[in-house]
């Protein structure tokens, strides 16, 4: 009896461990359905959002306020620290029909790509009502072929250039903002010449006067309606003269050190904006809010915004709500809520991302904005005059955020390992090749 | 036995039953009990195996063929039904690509330069800890700790520590008259830190594998060594390495292998997009991250296929390479 017993353990055994390895592979297989997390159940609706960044809509309470004036609705936000991340997250989930939130953020060097190819999977919001006040360029980006609008604009990123106060009086430059954004009125060159003054009279020798010149070739060539690509969809980097030109600069600023060879949101980067290891920096709105979080308290009043050479956009995201999403109608709301002009000049007050919609740039929120860690800068009327100078129209390409890394590691071979411009430029243009082939 | 509880069914009929006529039925019972028994004795270690196996097939061998499946062809992530037929041309190209050549060597220079060194501190370290200390076991905890912390949080600590200008080892450095070292734009320097990630990470591990193994050499034989008049160090060079030579072998095997798949740390200690690339100018990109940034950032699965088997087959050739040198180094002895 007793060996029959441990006999027929073993055989239990055996056959629950054959059976749950069954188990194992089955339950690999066959549950996905393909759902994105939100649905109905109770008379409550559930609805998830994947986000990047600092999109504010968590960080503000926004989703608070509207979970509030909507007591039926629960809104779950994901958010992910990188935007490189994120994609490459939201990519896998796209091509596998899983893991995808009811509203995913979409960044502006995504759209082309997203909009090219994975349209279908996106629901039109071209029908939404109150959705008519938005930047015409900013609608344009997420607008596919056939008129589907993928996408509800967030923020734009119009430029100005953030510069320390205290570092351009001991290098004998003029402090006040009107004076200073007269030092490179009209032309990028003129920074940099304002660059060279500043390091022959600085008296800190280790302070450079821009954090990268990646920031100064951003700037140039986001100025431009055709960048990386044309209207057809054909890289044209090699021959725009734009490229051309914001790389001879950019380079040239390299090779004559005004830079602290760093690299924008690296470490490094957010300890020498606290300790000033370089004077100014070129800056979307966005990027106040970084500034002032980094540079800390004790800065407070260092620094201050001029107007930049030239109107440009970088970065600005979107909303899109997945086809796939069972609560697609209240997922559309709540997109249309949180890209409204109130709540997009609510963010701008709250966190400084620039306003997309028209209407909101009209608000006094806006227009009258100062910011206080800035030496009370009219950020406002300063972002708002550089957001009017954007070219009308800005081509996208499928593979612009690849590119724009490749060029800024470009610029760090010149920057920090010493290459020629020539050598560095062969190394880019193999590896965009490489990148995009 | 079958033959034995046959036999009684075999009497007369009408007479009065044998003794064993019951066994008739019991024969049966007992017949399929041994056929039971058998499949148990023969069955059961394939039923117990199986889970490994079935999970084997599904999660590495159905990846491997499935990958170079995929390594024929031209295919993108975001549209992974498109597949464009290109036979070995993703091969030829990585063969022409000076960048798989490149990650090639960085993986076997920063391969070196962490296995090597950590091996030889964790047989000290091993040797140290033999001895009888106060406090022993802290001590062999303590050598653990590291490889319990995971691979990013210790990156991340070591990204700031060798931070150009507010890193504390430039610091140190600055106090010694050493000018501020760009650790992340130097190549040798960057991978000198990134194998001081792997070797802080590894060789307390090693440590306590070699610790393991000295402690099963004999007392008597350092007794015997020390009556000879050996020395301490000539105890360790005689006795103690001879005694876990197998042991030895086997880290070796198992840094290679960490080695060939180096990832985390160098995506770390780079951060962002430089991490992909291994630098802006690939100074420690290794194949783990070549594999990556075809992948995972240029979207190209194909090509990162492609890599994956690549460093497949390396590995079959270090194992190869390995085995032939040790028949050998066997026949000499």
């Amino acid at each position: 009896m007793d060996k029959f017993r441990r006999k027929s353990h073993t055989r239990a055994v055996a056959a629950v461990s054959a059976v749950s390895a069954l188990g194992l592979i089955v339950s690999c297989g066959g549950s996905d359905s393909g759902g994105t997390g939100g649905g109905t159940k109770d008379g409550k609706v559930t609805i998830t959002m994947g986000l990047f960044g600092v999109m504010g809509f968590k960080e503000t309470g926004l989703l608070d306020t509207y979970m509030k004036e909507h007591p039926n609705v629960v809104i779950k936000a994901d958010v992910a620290g990188d935007e490189q991340t994120y994609y490459t997250a939201l990519q896998t989930h796209l091509a596998a029909g899983s893991g995808l939130k009811d509203v995913q953020g979409i960044e502006i060097g995504r759209a082309k790509e997203l909009s090219d190819t994975q349209q279908d999977k996106f629901v039109d919001l071209a029908g939404v009502s109150g959705t008519d006040h938005f930047l015409p360029w900013k609608q344009s980006q997420v607008t596919t072929a056939d008129k589907k609008v993928i996408g509800l604009g967030t923020d734009i990123g119009p430029m100005a250039v953030c510069y320390r106060k205290d570092l351009f009086e001991q290098a004998g430059l003029p402090t006040d903002r009107e004076e200073v954004a007269k030092l490179w009125e009209g032309d990028w060159s003129k920074y940099v010449d304002a660059g060279k003054r500043f390091k022959q009279n600085s008296k800190a020798d280790k302070v450079a006067f821009m954090d990268t010149s990646s920031g100064l070739f951003n700037a140039m060539i986001y100025g431009n309606s055709q960048q990386f690509y044309d209207k057809e969809g054909e890289l044209i980097y090699a021959t725009n003269p734009v490229v051309k030109d914001a790389w001879k600069l950019a380079s040239e600023a390299a090779t004559s050190g005004l830079t602290a060879k760093l690299r924008q949101f690296q470490p490094g980067w957010d300890p020498g904006l606290a300790n000033g290891t370089f004077a100014t920096a070129v800056c979307p709105a966005w990027m106040l809010a970084h500034i002032s979080e980094k540079a800390g308290p004790a800065n407070k009043g260092k620094w201050d915004v001029a107007k930049a050479p030239k109107g440009a956009n970088w970065g600005g995201s979107f909303l899109g709500v997945m086809e796939k999403s069972p609560v697609k109608k209240e997922a559309q709301e709540l997109v249309a809520w949180l890209t409204a002009p109130e709540q997009q000049a609510y963010l701008f007050k709250e966190i400084g991302n620039f306003p997309s919609s028209q209407t909101a740039l009209a608000l006094p929120e806006v227009v009258d904005a100062k910011s206080e860690y800035f030496s009370g800068a009219p950020i406002g009327k300063i972002f708002g005059a550089a957001a009017q100078e954007i070219p009308d129209e800005q081509v996208l390409g499928r593979k612009d955020g690849t590119i724009k890394d490749i060029f800024s590691q470009g610029l760090t071979l010149i920057e920090a390992q010493n290459k020629s411009p020539e050598q560095a430029w062969k190394t880019t243009d193999k590896r965009i090749g490489k990148a995009v082939g | 036995m079958a033959i034995s509880t046959s036999t009684p069914s075999a009497g007369p009929p009408g007479a009065a039953p044998p003794p064993g006529t019951g066994a008739g039925t019991g024969g049966d019972r007992q017949r399929r009990s041994t056929l039971l028994h058998r499949l148990d004795v023969r069955g059961a270690p394939y039923a117990f195996v199986a889970p490994f196996f079935v999970v084997f097939a599904a999660f590495s061998f159905y990846p491997l063929i499935y990958t170079s499946w995929i390594s024929l062809h031209r295919v993108e992530l975001s549209t992974l039904n498109l597949m464009e037929w290109v036979g070995f041309d993703n091969y030829t190209a990585l063969w022409d690509d000076d960048r798989f050549w490149n990650a090639l060597l960085n993986t076997i220079t920063i391969g070196v330069l962490s296995t090597v060194p950590q091996l030889l501190m964790a047989l000290g370290l091993a040797h140290l800890l033999n001895y009888r200390l106060r406090g022993s076991t802290f001590f062999r905890v303590a050598a653990l700790t590291p490889y319990a912390t995971s691979v990013g949080a210790a990156a991340l600590v070591f990204t700031m520590l060798f931070e150009r200008d507010f890193g504390m080892i430039n610091w140190m450095l600055s106090l010694f008259g050493v000018d501020n070292i760009d650790w992340e734009n130097n190549k040798w320097a960057a991978q000198t830190a990134i194998s001081s990630i792997v070797i802080w990470r590894w060789t307390g591990y090693n440590a306590l594998l070699y610790l393991a193994a000295m402690q099963a050499i004999p007392r008597d034989r350092y007794e015997a060594a020390a009556i000879d008049g050996a020395s301490r160090w000539q105890q360790f060079l005689m006795v103690t390495v001879p005694g876990i030579r197998s042991t030895i072998v086997f880290t070796i095997v198992l840094s290679t292998i960490g080695a060939t798949q180096l990832f985390g740390e160098p995506l770390i200690f780079g951060q962002g997009p430089n991490g992909i690339t291994g630098g802006a100018d690939n100074q420690y990109q290794t194949l783990g991250l070549l594999l990556y940034e075809e992948g995972w950032k240029n979207y190209q699965m194909g090509r990162a296929a492609t890599v994956a088997w690549a460093m497949f087959l390396l590995l079959i050739v270090v194992f190869v390479v390995q085995r032939v040198v040790q028949r050998v180094a066997a026949r000499k002895a």
